[in-house]
């Protein structure tokens, strides 16, 4: 059974690794968790809910000793030092941009899990600490906003006159950019969005903003789940897009990010110039290097003509309890999967790509980039599989002279049939036709009374029972007679049942 | 005016009732003047037949003849209206099944009746009339075991998986052949042998094509044999030269034919499949390896869940029928559409055995039916649901039919529960349906699992709120 510990942060990262209720489930995962005293204070988890859920509470030097170390943010040069060899540490490393650290773990002989590498499948959804984080800043990323907007959202017309409602530019529909869509939108204000993936135009839409298309006859699919960059032509289009809406909207926030690269310059200083006094920005790639001109990672800047730009990088910490809740339960699930008998014993499989991935540091051993994975649908791949399955259709022009021979079948047949067996034949064809069409316009809900009532009215062959009873041979009228009792009981059966159905059918007040 | 001119106006006014009578179903408001409309057709006709048959000629001999009819009639509406009374909702697939059975019998028994009785008929319709007597007694002999298997699989009796025989398709195709044949050979010499052979050959046909289908196309296969006792009926229309008989059973026929139309449509099947038989073999599923991670959610939380919802929708599947939950959950939408919840159904054409069997199930619960919408009125919205509840329900919700084109039910439309913000799934096991396909919804994030009786689990819902 191996000991799990949950560090305290460095001020002023609020968040911590496990909250009450995840080391509740950890626990039943059979490990031992130790707890940081204070770990939690900033989130609003006191030591006390983490002694109640079932953790020890220990001081730093101890919770640093445990084999298993849970933090959320990277550790500092003076963290890795207290690191054991052997230890797991799982945290968020950012293996791409510190390849230093990697080194640094990597000297120190632990074994590191990078949350923020977890790839983007669906069976990975429920440990992906980036979405969840994403979430967190594109809503907080709206309420900064808000904060330092000098009106409201919403539109309203009061005694004290009309207030239009306030329009905001939302740039990049990811995870953060539609969390912000949303909550801007549900304060009421007009939002619009740009995304160079024109699949996004629908999720823009259904949570209430107004996508903004770069029409360029050029679209990107993503294999990968993450925006990638554009092409010129598309850049010029976009960028007169938003000196556009700068000069329009109150409020702008930047989400782009392209994994791998400084972020995307979308908002230039010229656009910023434009802007109405009294507006926000919020950059949320400022630590990126910032999509907005003049935003300074972490620093609230005021420009000359009074447009506020906010660069800060701990969104998700300005909300620390749902950060730490969410964080817990991605950490939590990454656990579960990492501990498949539940029995306390981590255990590492190189083969699940998703552990793959995560592990950037094994035993000492870099094993960061991990190999390459093609992971949500690409539509491409799936259209081979597709080939072998399809149905062989008649093709309609042999559907065509099927029918057609059909016809001229049933013509010459029909034509050489006495008189009294071609007018049967004229009955028959109608009443097909008009059964057809009656039965064309039944209401999906009736048909198994519709069942019920044909099954009573085939009862008619009654009739040729009792036609039949008058016969003199006595065989002919005992068939007969069982005849008419079978269909009988059809008949008032069917009727009786069709009749009990339909009664039940009530319809609802109407409220 | 002779009897029989009074028996033909009868018979033109019965045909136009029975017209009446399921034009009369297509709506709810108007449905129960078709039943009424239905029930005085077949008066008319029943008491125009029995004028023709005894008081135009009566005779010493009719007396017998009226006291069996009248014990069979007395006989058959006590049987019938017992059935009627004690069926469960959920039992009205067999019940039906087993209804188009006594058509098909009595077609056989007319069919039989009219070989034995075969002395008073113009010579050159004598070939016509042997003919007509075996494509009577052929269509009410598989009608009649088709039905019987139906029965005995709907309630269980035997299982429901597809019998597969080797090279069935020629099987069933021979059996065509054969009948054919022998009806050439009987209309040129009339044995009594040929007439046993065609009854037995017509039986074993019925039972096969039936039993060679599985458990979950069993709508499709009732509203077939629907149609198919309809035909039985036109075809002794033919041989007594009946024209109420060839009206109403090509009208039968026909809706059953079209009933089964919309069902095959429903799963992205072909009809011609699914008369000749045998389409329930699914191709053993390829997607084993879609296995993944479910999460599982329990009654308490699930309650939570629901009454935070500002929409939920419900759809329900064979699942509900066989746990008799449609009561609690007519009671659970009840309780939220009280609390300003916005409540609906989502009723997947196929689901259950029976064409509109939820929609019976849940008018029986008394959930009224304005809330109850089809596929196609609620697909689009389930996107802006807050929650929906699977309860019982497989292969209609499974995204696999439109995210993968290599499943087996690939292209069948379903009802796109994985849109909505989460789907709770009231399940048994994680076991797949009845296509036997794994289902990808079961391992979505916004999915969660709740295993258990669905009965039992609604119910806890219903304390919990």
């Amino acid at each position: 059974m191996s000991v799990i510990g949950v560090v305290a942060e460095q001020a002023p990262e609020a968040r911590v690794s496990a909250t009450p209720e995840t080391v509740k489930k950890i626990l039943a995962l059979g490990y031992e968790v130790l707890i940081e005293k204070g770990a939690g204070s900033n989130a609003a988890f006191p030591d006390s809910a983490y002694q109640a859920a079932g953790a020890k509470i220990v001081t730093t030097a101890a919770a640093w000793k445990s084999h298993i170390i849970l933090k959320v943010e990277p550790p500092t040069p003076q963290e890795v030092k207290r690191l054991q060899k052997g230890t797991v540490l799982v945290s968020l490393l950012s293996p791409a941009f510190r390849p230093e650290l990697l080194e640094a773990l990597s000297k120190q002989g632990v074994t590191a899990l990078a949350l923020d590498a977890v790839p983007r499948i669906s069976r990975a959804q429920s440990m992906d600490v980036l979405s969840s984080m994403a979430n967190i800043a594109g809503y907080r990323a709206v309420v900064e906003a808000a904060h330092e907007f000098g009106r409201f959202f919403t539109g309203q017309v009061t005694a004290a006159g009309k207030v239009p409602p306030a329009k905001v530019l939302v740039a990049g529909a990811g995870v953060a950019g539609l969390a912000a869509i949303g909550t801007a939108s549900s304060l009421g204000a007009i939002v619009r969005s740009t995304d160079p993936r024109p699949e996004v135009a629908d999720q823009v839409k259904s949570i209430g903003g107004e996508y903004l298309p770069v029409e360029i006859g050029e679209s990107m699919t993503s294999s990968d789940g993450y925006a990638k960059a554009t092409s010129d032509a598309y850049n010029q289009r976009a960028a007169e897009i938003y000196s556009e809406q700068a000069a329009e909207v109150d409020i702008i926030i930047t989400t782009a990010l392209i994994p791998g690269r400084p972020a995307p310059r979308l908002i230039t200083a010229k656009d910023v110039s434009q802007m109405k006094p009294g507006s926000v920005i919020v950059d949320m790639a400022a630590a990126q290097g910032g999509n907005v001109d003049g935003s300074v990672a972490g620093k609230k800047v005021v420009t000359k003509n009074g447009v506020t730009i906010l660069g800060y990088t701990d969104l998700p910490s300005r909300l620390p309890s749902q950060s730490s809740q969410l964080y817990g339960t991605n950490l939590f699930n990454l656990l579960k999967l990492l501990t498949p008998k539940s029995d306390g014993n981590l255990k590492i499989d190189f083969e699940d790509v998703v552990q793959r991935s995560v592990t950037v540091v094994r035993s000492g051993e870099i094993t960061w980039p991990p190999p390459p994975i093609q992971v949500s649908a690409a539509p491409v791949a799936a259209a081979p599989a597709a080939a072998p399955i399809e149905k062989k259709r008649m093709t309609s022009r042999t559907k065509n002279i099927l029918i057609g021979l059909g016809f001229a079948l049933a013509f010459l047949l029909i034509s050489a049939a006495p008189p009294l067996l071609q007018q049967h034949f004229l009955l028959l064809t109608l009443s097909i036709v008009i059964g057809f069409y009656v039965i064309g316009k039944v209401h999906h809900a009736l048909h198994t009374p519709l069942m019920s009532v044909t099954n009573a009215i085939s009862g008619i062959v009654v009739v040729a029972a009792i036609l039949q009873i008058t016969d003199t041979n006595a065989l002919i009228q005992v068939l007969a007679t069982f005849g008419v009792l079978l269909a009988s009981i059809n008949i008032f059966g069917g009727f009786a049942v069709t009749r009990r159905m339909l009664k039940m059918f009530t319809k609802g007040d109407p409220r | 005016m002779n009897e029989i001119a009074i028996a033909n106006s009868a018979y033109i006014v019965a045909a136009i009732l029975f017209i009446m009578s399921l034009a009369g179903l297509s709506k709810h408001e108007s449905s129960k003047t078709g039943i009424v409309f239905g029930i005085s057709g077949m008066t008319v006709a029943i008491a125009a037949t029995i004028w023709l048959s005894f008081f135009g000629n009566w005779s010493e001999a009719s007396a017998l003849s009226l006291g069996l009819l009248a014990i069979a009639l007395v006989l058959g509406a006590a049987i019938g209206l017992w059935r009627a009374r004690v069926v469960a909702m959920t039992g009205m697939p067999e019940l039906i099944a087993l209804f188009h059975s006594f058509v098909g019998l009595t077609a056989v028994l007319v069919g039989w009746n009219g070989a034995l009785h075969s002395s008073s008929i113009a010579a050159d319709l004598v070939g016509i009339h042997r003919a007509e007597v075996f494509v009577g007694v052929f269509i009410g002999a598989v009608t009649f075991t088709g039905s019987i298997v139906a029965y005995l699989k709907l309630s269980a009796k035997i299982s429901s998986k597809p019998l597969m025989l080797p090279g069935k398709n020629l099987l069933n195709l021979s059996a065509l052949v054969a009948f054919l044949g022998v009806t050439v050979w009987y209309v040129i010499t009339p044995e009594l042998w040929l007439l046993i052979t065609v009854t037995v050959l017509a039986l074993a046909l019925g039972w096969h094509l039936v039993a060679s289908i599985g458990g979950g196309d069993m709508p499709v296969v009732v509203s077939m044999l629907n149609s198919y006792s309809g035909w039985a009926a036109a075809a002794t229309g033919f041989l007594l030269g009946n024209n109420l008989l060839i009206v109403t059973g090509a009208l039968v026929g026909s809706s059953g034919a079209y009933l089964s139309y919309i069902m095959c449509r429903a799963m992205n099947r072909s009809f011609i499949s699914v008369i000749a038989g045998g389409f329930g073999i699914a191709a053993p599923s390829s997607s084993e390896d879609e296995a993944g991670e479910h999460s599982e959610i329990d009654a308490a939380s699930t309650a939570e869940l629901l009454s935070n919802a500002t929409s939920v929708v419900i759809t329900p599947g064979y699942g509900m029928a066989v746990a008799q939950a449609q009561y609690p959950v007519a009671e659970l939408a009840k309780r939220l559409t009280a609390k300003g919840v916005n409540v609906r159904f989502g009723i997947h054409p196929v689901a259950g055995r029976l064409p509109g069997h939820m929609n019976v199930l849940l008018a029986e619960a008394k959930v009224p039916y304005d809330i109850v919408l089809e596929m196609d009125e609620i697909n689009d919205d389930l996107a802006k649901t807050s929650v929906v509840l699977v309860i019982g329900a497989n292969d209609t919700v499974n995204p696999a039919a439109t995210d993968n084109p290599g499943s087996p039910i690939a292209g069948m439309p379903v009802l796109k529960v994985w849109e909505a913000e989460n789907v709770i799934v009231f399940k048994r096991s994680m076991a797949s349906g009845y296509a036997g396909v794994a289902n990808p919804l079961f391992y979505k994030d916004n999915t969660k699992m709740l295993f258990g009786d669905a009965k039992e689990k609604v119910e806890e819902i219903l304390r919990t709120l």
